[in-house]
């Protein structure tokens, strides 16, 4: 019998090198060596720069993720600073989405899912027994990757927030949330017209920006966003990141992103995550220009990602 | 050769040629190279189909032909005089003819009838023979055409796949025309009984009595066949029913797919399913024997007039059947809902009550009214439960305490013992299953579109 199955050519002296994971390439391609200023090599799992702030908002010490057995994020020491936008990058499953999870407890949904560790805001515990996930969530407000507008209305989707939180006695009040919210979203002029329409019928850019004036109708304190803009074509993508400037005066954010250039454009500060664990973090300018670990340079420079 | 064991034959010989025809092209990629069009395993295929099929229509077109051959050799035998009768006389006398063949021992058979016979079976014996070598020599002619077509450019996986299209379609198209059948026969008897008794009388009249029509000899025995009674006796169930599953199913259905942890959920959600594959008739003696007692036993011991059939009874137990219905599909609708609503709302620091009351369900019910109305129109259509449990009278009343009657009943009523097939009472229970037929019909076809409507919206 013949095989029909195409071979793979594997002439290329480099093709097995790239196919290993980054931690098991035994000695590289001769990186560039020229312009960089790389002081801690790839074995090295502390976080490098400075993980504290002065004006810190959430302050995380020691945290570890777990799902079931498996950790999933290991030993996150980060504070997040008031109104400043820090970027979390770093390649699919380094723990990114979980570690953002963790600062308004959503993890709680998550069945098998266990945080350990201090993660205080304002100075208060916010996984302390008798904390109340309630409120806490409405004070760190989340932005999804995908926009999942509820199939409402566009009006009841702003409102439904000031609603639960009972933030408002009359519908004029309510009116004016929702507008306020719909113009600080950068919406309000594509949907004036259309309140009482489904939001799921709105473009996919316009969605997020709804999915960002709900969030914002229940006056967060910090909004985090797990790569906001992923699922959204360049000028959605540049309204939002031209929002999210605009929001840093009045909220704190914390913002997982996939596109470097999203993150040198619109962040303070990075963190840059790797297999669980925070490898570094710094001033945004910092880390992208002279990443002192090697893991941030490759991942910058694109030698994975 | 019987033709069991022929078919069974000819199957064999599919095998082999499938294999002769994997072998065939096997053999072709060893001396040209791996550039055949298609996998061997479909030349295999190829012949297989070649080696059977023709072979097998065959056997089925001459099946259909030989009962008229054989009879008309049998008869030819007998006497002239014998021969000449009527059409009815005739089926009688091969009706005789063929008891006589199949049971040789039988020796009490007149000789001619007996002679018939032996013709009768000499000459089925010949018609196998035939057919025998017939289909054999289909089969093989068929097989050695599919050979001599393998080559490296036949495209053997684009006919085999053609044959298996129209063998889909042709399923397809049976299982329509049975229903268009069905329809069809109910349709046309419905109009005869049109006939006999007008429709409006039908479909407006209060009264139904059915069984004076019976003695067509006497006078004023028009009966009546008012449908009214048994409709709102079908729906006043229906909704009893509904009262006791709605509630029931949906709230067990929420409780399991947003609270209950999965080990819990993975025992209870089967234990429900189990509800609805215990028989109806089994529900039916329950709610006769020993639900329908304990209501009039109730209703007496507070002083209510309650019948020892009730509507109640047999809706409460009807409801408890359906309960898994509910609960099941609305709780694949509440699970279709999208995680990513839920975390939406708990983002916003919504609680999982509201969540589930403000985003959940609001997102699953068009499906979920969807599940319902099918499970409406299975309370419609069940025959057992009302059978047992609801009574005979047609009553035209809303109390659901009172003895009440359906349509499926009727229909099970008018239909059981002999009767002529021409009485407007047994013409009847077409007209009703029209009704019943047209009625769960639109149930389905709301449902369906709702629940289409919904699974759009996400996909
Ligand atoms: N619900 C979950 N259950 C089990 N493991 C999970 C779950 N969510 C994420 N993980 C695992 O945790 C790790 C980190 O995932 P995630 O935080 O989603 O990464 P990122 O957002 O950086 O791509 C991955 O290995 C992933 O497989
Ligand atoms: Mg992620």
């Amino acid at each position: 019998m013949t095989t029909y199955t195409a071979s793979i050519s594997m002439s290329d002296p480099n093709a097995e090198h790239y196919l290993l994971a980054p931690h098991e390439r035994a000695s590289p391609v001769k990186p560039r060596e020229k312009a960089t200023n790389v002081k801690f090599d790839r074995d090295h799992r502390e976080t490098i720069g400075e993980y504290t702030s002065a004006s810190a908002r959430i302050r995380c010490r020691n945290v570890d993720v777990f799902y079931g057995e498996k950790p999933a994020v290991q030993d996150i020491n980060l504070d997040i600073g008031n109104n400043q936008v820090i970027a979390l990058i770093g390649p699919s499953g380094c723990g990114k989405s979980t570690f953002l999870r963790c600062l308004n407890r959503m993890n709680d949904t998550i069945q098998d899912c266990r945080v350990t560790g201090d993660i205080s805001m304002d100075g208060k515990p916010i996984y302390g027994q008798d904390v109340d996930v309630v409120p806490l969530r409405a004070q760190v407000g989340m932005v999804f990757q995908k926009p999942n507008p509820f199939p409402k209305s566009i009006f009841e989707n702003v409102a439904y927030g000031p609603r639960i939180h009972g933030l408002v006695n009359a519908k004029s009040e309510l009116e004016e949330i929702v507008e306020k919210s719909l113009r600080r979203a950068g919406l309000w002029d594509e949907v004036k017209d259309r309140l009482a329409q489904p939001g799921t019928g709105l473009s996919g850019g316009q969605q997020q920006r709804l999915c960002i004036a709900r969030t914002i109708a229940v006056n967060p304190e910090v909004i985090l966003m797990d790569e906001p803009c992923s699922a959204l074509d360049p000028i959605a993508t540049a309204k939002i990141e031209q929002l999210i400037d605009e929001l840093r005066e009045l909220y704190t954010i914390v913002i997982v992103t996939h596109s470097m250039q999203q993150a040198a454009r619109v962040s303070q500060r990075t963190a840059y995550f790797h297999l669980g664990h925070l490898i570094e973090v710094g001033e945004t300018a910092q880390v992208f220009t002279h990443p002192q670990h090697q893991l941030t340079e490759d991942y910058i420079t694109g030698r994975f990602g | 050769m019987e033709k069991s064991n022929l078919l069974m034959l000819i199957v064999l010989l599919g095998v082999a040629a499938y294999y002769r025809g994997t072998h065939r092209a096997e053999s072709l990629i060893a001396k040209n190279g791996p550039r055949l069009h298609s996998l061997p395993g479909f030349y295999g295929y190829y012949m297989a189909l070649w080696s059977t099929l023709p072979a097998l229509l065959v056997m089925v077109f001459w099946q259909l032909g030989e009962g008229h051959v054989m009879t008309a050799g049998a008869l030819a035998v007998l006497p002239e005089e014998m021969t000449k009768a009527d059409a009815s006389q005739i089926s009688l006398l091969i009706n005789d003819i063929r008891n006589a063949a199949s049971e040789s021992t039988y020796a009490q058979a007149n000789p001619v009838i007996q002679a018939a016979a032996d013709r009768y079976l000499q000459l089925g014996r010949q018609s196998n023979l035939l057919l025998t070598i017939l289909s054999l020599c289909v089969s093989l002619v068929g097989a050695l055409f599919a050979h001599r077509q393998i080559k490296p450019t036949f495209r053997a996986r684009n006919q085999v796949e053609k044959v298996l299209t129209v063998s889909l379609v042709s399923c397809a198209l049976l299982a329509i025309l049975t229903t268009v059948g069905i329809v069809l026969s109910v349709l046309i008897e419905s109009v005869r009984f049109f006939q006999m008794v007008p429709v409006t009388d039908f479909i407006f009249g209060l009264k139904w009595s059915p069984q004076i029509a019976m003695r067509s000899d006497q006078v004023g025995s028009s009966g009546a066949f008012g449908a009214i009674p048994l409709v709102t006796g079908t729906l006043l169930i229906s909704l009893v029913a509904m009262i006791v599953a709605v509630p029931i199913g949906l709230l067990s259905a929420i409780y399991l797919s947003e609270y209950s942890g999965p080990r819990f959920r993975s025992t209870a959600k089967p234990l429900l399913e189990i509800l609805a594959g215990i028989p109806t008739v089994v529900y039916g003696f329950f709610a006769a024997l020993v639900v329908a007692p304990f209501i009039r036993d109730l209703g007496t011991s507070v002083g209510l007039d309650v019948s020892s059939e009730s509507a109640l009874a047999a809706g409460l137990v009807m409801g408890i059947m359906i309960i898994p219905f509910v609960s099941s599909l609305s709780d694949d609708f509440i699970n279709a809902v999208p995680q990513s609503l839920r975390d939406g709302a708990y983002a916003l620091g919504a609680t999982q009550s509201e969540t589930i009351r403000q985003v959940v369900m609001p997102a699953a019910l068009p499906g979920v009214v969807g599940g319902i109305l099918l499970a409406v129109s299975r309370a419609i259509g069940e025959t057992m439960i009302v059978v047992m449990a609801a009574g005979l009278s047609a009553n035209l009343t809303f109390n659901p305490l009172a003895a009440v009657t359906t349509v499926t009943t009727q229909i099970v009523t008018l239909l059981v013992g002999d009767q002529e097939f021409d009485s407007p009472k047994t013409l009847a229970a077409f007209a009703l299953g029209l009704v019943l037929f047209l009625l769960t019909l639109a149930l389905n076809i709301l449902a369906l579109r709702i629940v289409r409507k919904y699974r759009e919206q996400y996909e």
